[in-house]
């Protein structure tokens, strides 16, 4: 998937990839994308929460060799 | 209409200062509008150095510890520093914010940060040793803020 920022959480936990996601989405324009990596297993629900509230899209959640790869479309 | 949620902290250890600060920078991530007011021993974590911020295995026996530790044991001198000392390794293995970097992010995110008066003069802690972010005011001024919140939390 084609994003235009990328964000590796991998290592921190709660409630660093959400807070710092937030952080990297700041700057970016509306309709780009940002790819999220995490390895914080709490992040999967917590990203989803996280889309729900605030309006940004996430277009896909997936696992790939014990990281979690997001991929937010910013409102 | 923007949700706020507002928090009373209370608890100065280091184990209980990082609910405010986890909960504030979240829910600021989330779009909220939040404020935090410190008392009582909640005031140590207005101060510009958290190094004395500690946890103690003292008449704390829900906290795990590697071996069990009789309560004789656990009021030796340095036990309060050995305790401090693994919780932090323990939340840095575990890649978990230090408490001046959430306070930071809570910073950075326009969280509220206001102290109680009436708690700083009870304690005669000095303004100087807080850092400058800080409001600082009464009960009433925080029902100001408290009354219209979504959310609002005693720790």
């Amino acid at each position: 998937m084609n994003f235009d920022k990328e964000f590796d959480a991998s290592g921190l936990s709660c409630p660093l990839p959400i807070v710092k996601t937030k952080k990297s989405l700041a700057d970016m324009a509306s309709g780009q994308v940002l790819k999220v990596i995490a390895t914080d297993c709490g992040a999967v629900k917590d990203m989803q929460a996280f889309a729900d509230q605030t309006g940004n899209t996430l277009m896909s959640s997936s696992e790939e060799g014990g990281k979690y790869i997001f991929f937010m479309k910013k409102k | 209409m923007t949700k706020k949620m507002a928090i009373i902290a209370t608890k100065g250890t280091l184990d209980m200062a990082y609910p405010p600060f986890i909960l504030a920078s979240t829910a600021a991530a989330l779009g909220y509008d939040v404020q935090i007011f410190f008392t009582f021993y909640g005031l140590q974590l207005l101060r510009k150095d958290l190094s004395n911020v500690m946890i103690s295995p003292l008449a704390n026996p829900a906290m795990p510890m590697p071996v069990p530790m009789p309560v004789m044991v656990q009021m030796l001198p340095g036990m309060e520093s050995m305790a401090t000392m693994m919780m932090k390794q323990k939340l840095k293995k575990h890649g978990v914010a230090t408490l001046e970097e959430l306070r930071d992010l809570c910073l950075e995110a326009d969280v509220k940060f206001v102290a109680c008066q009436m708690t700083v003069d009870l304690f005669e802690f000095d303004k100087s040793e807080f850092i400058s972010d800080v409001e600082y005011g009464g009960a009433a001024m925080f029902f100001g803020f408290a009354g219209e919140t979504d959310i609002c939390l005693f720790v």
